[in-house]
């Protein structure tokens, strides 16, 4: 079957999609967008975190057909996605665009203290974390520790043992404290 | 495989007549998974996720009309003071992501001993509104639990929606498992006190076939209370009660041994839970009707 939706803002079609494919096979195998990890199929760990109308879901366990006419927001849209939410429009940001040798790439502010936190080890659970991450700062940014626990609970890391993961929400969320 | 897609309810009931072996899918938090790993292949998956009315609410009336596809995180938001018992046990489920898909129709259709909202429901006091283009019945949800993962639905009906008693007492949920997020209940325990009727409802999760309410349990509880006053006084349950109905919920198990928790442990850890639970909503009640004396 064909399923058409958009993804990170852009219209996306699908074609030959198996009827019991998930969204995550569609993302990663047909769209290449592999920011979306695949690690467990079953909705336990998280890293295939995407925003289905805004919502943050496992995109392992959406049947392809059920995002038909839906919004997608994957890791991949991040940047764009925080910056639009900062004011800045997606066209301008796409009319400065120069490509980047110095490997300086525009990241969403999330994504920067991840880095700036040491967050990022291994980096497979990192684009799920990232999408659950900037949806919490987005409700709610001034989160309680409990709240960051709460909202990134359904993440698994095997590396970090989550405290430079909290210390990174903590920073994203001091940082967007200081710049208002 | 076909991707049945209806618009409409009345859609959904037509397709499911025509495909009586068409799999539902809500929020495909249980469908996926067995799709994923090769332990479904249905010729027809039925789409629910596009039927705007399984995603709503009526909470005019003594009852919530819970549309069957509304996600735990939305239940925990909006209907938490009408049900309390339930928003506690939908916040057990999974994790975020869960919660946002998965659904109490979706619990009820999976028809799992484990499932969170079964002990709530229970006790409550719910329906299942079933439907097919023969008509619409109202299942009392002790009757929908048939067997394991297995329920009183027929092959062309659909849950259109559970009604569920609003509570007008205090409600408490309660699950053992190994961490607070993402585990299947190893056992569970919910309890409603009904002051008006001056009763005592419970139901216990994946410590028997199916999910059951202790009804020896309650009995002996509501005569107990009624006997000793407490209702009228606010007296603390006296701790002989509490023991006994305890042991009587412990006495409606009939759970077995796997690899989450031994038939031993689980008939222990729901006593345990029926008391615990006991205490906080007789505590909170008391609280909303003045500390009384002691019981008479
Ligand atoms: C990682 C993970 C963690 C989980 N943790 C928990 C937990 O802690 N507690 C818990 O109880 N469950 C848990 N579950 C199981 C699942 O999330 C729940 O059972 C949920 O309630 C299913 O709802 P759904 O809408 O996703 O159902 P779906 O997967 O869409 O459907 C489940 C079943 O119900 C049928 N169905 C769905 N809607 C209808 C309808 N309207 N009429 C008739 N049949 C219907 C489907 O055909 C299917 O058989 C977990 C699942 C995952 C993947
Ligand atoms: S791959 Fe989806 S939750 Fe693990
Ligand atoms: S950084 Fe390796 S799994 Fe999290």
């Amino acid at each position: 079957m064909r399923v058409t939706f958009t993804v990170n803002g852009r219209p996306q079609e699908a074609d030959d999609v198996w009827e019991g494919e998930s969204l995550l096979y569609v993302l990663r195998e047909r769209l290449g967008l592999p920011g979306s990890k695949n690690a467990c199929e079953q909705g336990e760990c998280g890293s295939c975190t995407v925003r289905l109308d805004g919502v943050p879901v496992c995109a392992c366990l959406v049947a392809a057909g059920q995002a038909e006419g839906r919004e997608v927001g994957t890791v991949e849209g991040l940047a764009d996605h925080a910056a639009r939410r900062a004011g800045g429009t997606s066209a301008d940001r796409a009319r400065q665009w120069r490509p980047d040798p110095a490997d300086t790439v525009e990241l969403a502010p999330v994504q920067r203290a991840f880095i700036d936190a040491g967050a990022v080890q291994c980096g497979f659970c990192t684009p799920g974390l990232l999408v659950a991450a900037d949806e919490l700062l987005e409700h709610n940014p001034d989160p309680s520790d409990a709240d960051i626990r709460e909202a990134l609970s359904g993440n698994l890391c095997r590396c970090t043992g989550y405290e430079k993961i909290l210390d990174a929400v903590r920073l994203a969320a001091a940082r967007a404290a200081e710049g208002d | 495989m076909d991707f049945l897609r209806p618009a409409d309810w009345e859609e959904a009931l037509a397709a499911k007549a025509e495909h009586p072996s068409a799999v539902p899918i809500a929020g495909g938090t249980d469908v996926m998974v067995e799709i994923n790993f090769d332990h479904r292949r249905p010729e027809h998956l039925l789409d629910l996720s596009r039927i705007g009315e399984l995603h709503e609410w009526d909470a005019d009336g003594p009852d919530v009309r819970l549309g069957a596809a509304v996600p735990y995180a939305r239940i925990i938001d909006h209907l938490h003071t009408e049900l309390p018992g339930l928003a506690l046990a939908a916040h057990t489920v999974g994790s975020p992501q869960i919660r946002n898909r998965g659904s109490v129709g979706g619990n009820l259709g999976a028809a799992s001993p484990a499932g969170d909202s079964h002990p709530a429901l229970l006790a409550a006091g719910a329906e299942v509104e079933a439907q097919s283009v023969r008509g619409t019945r109202l299942i009392p949800v002790e009757e929908f639990y048939t067997g394991v993962k297995r329920n009183a639905l027929a092959p062309d009906e659909l849950i259109r929606a559970v009604h569920i008693r609003k509570a007008t007492g205090p409600q408490q949920f309660s699950k053992v498992g190994t961490r607070n997020a993402m585990v299947i209940a190893v056992c569970a325990f919910g309890i409603a006190l009904h002051p008006e009727s001056r009763t005592v409802r419970t139901g216990i999760g994946s410590a028997a076939p199916t999910p059951v309410r202790a009804g020896v349990a309650e009995e002996f509880l509501a005569a107990a209370l009624a006997e000793a006053g407490c209702w009228d006084s606010g007296a603390p349950v006296p701790p002989s009660v509490a023991r006994e109905f305890a042991e009587l919920a412990s006495g409606a198990c009939n759970p077995i041994d796997d690899v989450r928790g031994s038939a031993a442990y689980r008939r222990r850890a729901v006593a345990v839970m029926a008391r615990r639970t006991l205490g906080w909503v007789w505590e909170e009640y008391r609280g909303t009707q003045g500390r009384g004396t002691l019981c008479a």
